[in-house]
């Protein structure tokens, strides 16, 4: 009884601020969506240099937009003096944490994902690899997400933790961005891709099941630290 | 019902290497009222912080009646954006999930906010934010039997601070304890006590 109602008020809750500053998730898109269309600009319109590169700009695109947005992800309440309501009373935290990813996943990868296939095309990303690419960043990126918010729970307490975020959670990024652009490999070379795309599903498996402990447990140690 | 809401025995903080208090012992009845006083930097929120578990470097020994317990930190823990009634459906949804929203319309008439539940939270004064978060207590009232309050007379006016001494005597008169640090002494009253941090035997 307890759980849903924490989990659902959390989600409104934090759906609503989403909503009321649609800057803070835009910003993270608008930076793709720039990333990307400079690409043809400055390498070369020659859909033969940007088709080889196409899924690697996609996910290194995704990969740092993502980043851009994870900072603020619980920096407010802690500020606020919400958090320490949160871990006063919101046991077992996991739960609000996993309706904050949600709705920070629904506002920054989601998009991005709904957005790969048609920036793909200005890439010139070869036929055969378009849905498999996109199938890969709705796998891949839940995990950049919840990976992420752990690193965005560790600096929540320091004043300019951005740089040591990215140095925390960049190298966790690494296989996820790995994996995603070898299934465009495999797409173009006719090979099949639901082996590399499962590999996917299971580390966002895995992720959402500890991730959001991990988080839980940073957020506590930063409340008692003032 | 005898048991005190909160023991506390021989507890003693060092924060950078100055000690705020030592073998400090005291207890919160059923019913009673604790206004800790002390300059400033004298250990009182960090005290407040360790009694809700939010400050585990300490030593001694803090025992406390088992139950929600109501903590309102110096900031008054409100989202700007939000609106004063969507900031205590969220605070409801964590607490006492179920709560009719009725419930909350009440609250803010109580602390004389009649009419702001649409307001954001930002457009409204420092003196309204801080009524908006001790809405929280008359919405909890003796669900959380205890209450620990950091200078919860802030910002408020003469009626805001006569609000809070009438919300502190019910809770008291319905057996709830409560713990406060303010600069602002309430007149003396059975039921309430006044803790000293900082200067040893104050005036």
């Amino acid at each position: 009884m307890k759980i849903p109602g924490l989990f659902w008020g959390q989600f409104r809750r934090d759906g609503a601020l989403a909503l009321r500053q649609p800057g803070e998730l835009a910003n993270p898109l608008a930076f793709f969506v720039l990333v990307i269309t400079l690409f043809p600009l400055g390498v070369s319109p020659e859909s033969a240099v940007l088709a080889p590169l196409a899924a690697g700009v996609l996910w290194i695109a995704a990969l740092l937009s993502t980043l851009l947005g994870l900072e603020g992800l619980f920096r407010r309440d802690r500020d606020e003096g919400t958090l320490e309501q949160l871990v006063l009373h919101g046991d077992p935290l996991v739960f609000a944490v996993l309706a904050r990813l949600l709705v920070h996943w629904l506002g920054t990868g989601l998009p991005l994902t709904l957005l790969a296939p048609v920036l793909g095309a200005m890439l010139a990303l070869p036929e055969a690899a378009r849905w498999p690419v996109t199938a890969g960043l709705a796998l891949g990126t839940p995990i950049l997400v919840l990976l992420g918010g752990v690193g965005a729970a560790l600096t929540v307490s320091l004043r300019s933790g951005g740089v040591l975020l990215a140095l925390l959670v960049l190298p966790l990024f690494i296989p996820v961005l790995i994996l995603g652009v070898s299934v465009a490999e495999l797409a173009v070379a006719g090979l099949p891709t639901a082996p590399v795309l499962a590999w996917l599903g299971a580390g966002a498996a895995l992720a959402l099941i500890t991730a959001p402990f991990a988080i839980a447990g940073a957020l506590s140690i930063a409340v008692e630290t003032g | 019902m005898d048991t005190p809401l909160l023991t506390v025995r021989q507890l003693r903080c060092e924060r950078d290497d100055r000690v705020l208090f030592a073998d400090l012992s005291f207890a919160v009845a059923r019913g009673a009222a604790l206004q800790l006083r002390g300059p400033n930097g004298a250990g009182k929120t960090t005290l407040l912080r360790i009694l809700a578990g939010f400050h585990p470097d300490y030593e001694g020994e803090v025992s406390r009646a088992p139950g929600p317990l109501a903590y309102l930190g110096h900031r008054p823990a409100l989202s700007g954006l939000l609106t004063a009634e969507e900031n205590l459906a969220h605070y409801l949804s964590l607490t006492a999930p179920g709560t009719a929203v009725s419930e909350i319309t009440d609250a803010l008439e109580r602390v004389g906010l009649a009419g702001y539940e649409d307001v954001p939270c930002q457009a409204l004064s420092a003196g309204q934010q801080r009524r908006v978060s001790l809405a929280r207590l008359p919405l909890l009232g003796i669900a959380a039997p205890l209450w620990l309050l950091d200078e919860p007379f802030t910002a408020l006016d003469d009626r805001g601070i006569a609000l809070v001494t009438t919300l502190l005597a019910e809770h008291q008169a319905a057996g709830g304890g409560a713990i406060f640090t303010t600069h602002q002494p309430l007149a003396p009253r059975p039921g309430l006590e006044t803790l000293w941090l900082g200067l040893e035997g104050a005036p």
